[in-house]
């Protein structure tokens, strides 16, 4: 296959994701049976040409990135065994890295909080994530009723459950999850 | 007896604690033993593979490294630890030497072949134990016939996971079966129902969620059985129902197991209302 020169970014995304972005013949079988291409801005099958031609811009900007709901459907059906699913990981580290994440997804914010709430105890606190995300995106009366229903049961614990090794998991999300532009 | 290393992650200590509380129950009614592994941390689940590849490996690899310490093979009951953790083990088994290392810096301990990482439904099918339950004699259930709903992370990526056959698995089904139910043939039992979105979009998991739904109840199904706390939880909550329609219940695999080998409603959280019998639709002369 033809490499296009004059861009990095299908060099990135192939390092990034383990994925040989160039043998996709656009059969667009991924995009057929992906479940969230309704409410995509780029179809799955769009974003491999994309990647291919360089199109950075277009791609780290875009909601498709963020709507995908990693169900790997594409990457079990594709052809030529190319991972969209994996491709979008790699575009969301990108695209978070530059601080070009859409966030009226408010996929970013929330998969922030949640990791933020992981790098301080461990494990992953609910209600905090919850919270600051809600604080980050201003959405406060989302899902009230239900947060109230899950707390009633028992499901939503006011303290997190701490580990003892938390230093290591700070230093995972910390060195290797981008940043937090988001 | 068959013994285990446990990981049960962070939705079974919270919002699917009956899940957690009704996996130790049968686990305990089956003799299959479980060792929860000690200081387990949280695999990340889409926010870590979202934040980068990096962040997945390892928070996936301590576990399987804590569970391969204690020499025993490790089962998950949720569908996205199992994913996470299955493909940080795939890295260690059979991954290149610089994903090993890195993930051996950010552990800041050395790396090592792994146990094998299992999702609870393959120990459930396992000889022995399939054994024990098809010879158990089972309680009569309130339905007579369900859904098995697999979603996503349990059968995909299929080179990751090699969980039964991607595009109609049939592990669960079998199960029911052994319960005295009977299990639908239909469209969604692999259809993602968007969980990972539920509180960013919650919007566009109405529709997805909607979906599956429908095509349960045109099935026949009375409830929808799951083998995924994330499923479990934006199924049931994203619901929604008409005029005149009663919610379609979305259980456990755990609880329904539980309840077939006699166990009580309340020790693995199925709420009283479920066990008393609905009449069937054809009872009343109308057709589904
Ligand atoms: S299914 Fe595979 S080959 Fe076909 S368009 Fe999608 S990524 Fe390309
Ligand atoms: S993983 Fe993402 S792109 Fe692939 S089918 Fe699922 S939602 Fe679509």
């Amino acid at each position: 296959m033809i490499r296009l020169r004059g861009s990095s970014l299908p060099g990135e995304i192939e390092a990034l994701s383990g994925q040989r972005v160039f043998d996709c013949n656009q059969c667009a079988k991924c995009t057929a049976g992906c479940p969230m291409s309704f409410a995509m801005d780029i179809q799955p099958n769009q974003m491999i040409r994309l990647v291919q031609l360089g199109q950075a811009d277009r791609l780290l900007r875009s909601k498709a990135i963020w709507l995908c709901s990693s169900c790997e459907t594409c990457a079990a059906r594709c052809p030529m065994s190319v991972s969209v699913a994996e491709v979008v990981d790699a575009l969301r580290q990108l695209s978070r890295e530059r601080g070009m994440a859409d966030r009226s997804t408010g996929a970013p914010q929330f998969h922030q909080a949640f990791l933020d709430s992981v790098a301080r105890h461990g494990r992953a606190h609910e209600l905090e994530a919850i919270g600051v995300y809600k604080a980050k995106t201003r959405r406060f009366f989302d899902d009230i009723g239900l947060g109230i229903r899950m707390f009633r049961q028992g499901k939503l614990s006011l303290l997190p459950h701490r580990i003892q090794d938390r230093d290591v998991i700070r230093r995972i999300i910390r060195q290797s999850s981008g940043s937090s532009k988001t | 007896m068959p013994a285990y290393s446990y990981f049960p992650g962070c939705s079974l200590s919270g919002t699917s604690k009956e899940y957690g509380a009704s996996t130790v129950e049968v686990c305990r009614a089956l003799g299959i033993e479980l060792t929860e592994l000690e200081d387990w941390n949280c695999c990340g689940a889409t926010s870590g593979h979202s934040a980068s590849r990096e962040v997945a490996d390892a928070l996936g690899a301590r576990n399987v490294l804590l569970a391969t310490d204690m020499g025993l093979d490790l089962v998950a009951p949720c569908a996205a630890c199992y994913n996470r953790t299955k493909r940080a083990a795939n890295v260690l088994a059979e991954g290149d030497a610089a994903r090993k290392q890195r993930i051996a810096e950010l552990l800041g301990r050395p790396v090592r072949e792994p146990v094998r990482v299992l999702h609870l439904l393959e120990v459930f099918s396992h000889e022995e134990v399939a054994e024990r339950l098809g010879g158990r004699a089972m309680q009569p259930l309130p339905v007579s016939k369900v859904a098995a709903y697999y979603g996503c992370l349990l059968v995909r990526p299929p080179k990751e996971t090699g969980f039964d056959d991607p595009e109609n698995p049939q592990t669960m089904d079998r199960l029911l079966r052994l319960c005295g139910l009977e299990t639908c043939d239909w469209y969604f039992k692999n259809e993602c129902c968007g969980a990972s979105h539920s509180i960013p979009q919650s919007s566009v998991v109405l529709t997805l969620v909607d979906r599956i739904i429908r095509n349960a109840r045109a099935a026949g199904a009375e409830w929808i059985v799951t083998a995924c706390p994330l499923c479990q939880v934006n199924l049931d909550t994203r619901q929604q129902v008409a005029l005149g329609e009663e919610p379609l219940p979305v259980l456990y695999i755990t609880q329904v197991l539980g309840l077939a080998l006699g166990l009580s409603p309340k020790s693995l959280g199925v709420p009283e209302q479920l066990m008393i019998p609905r009449v069937p639709a054809g009872a009343a002369g109308g057709g589904r």
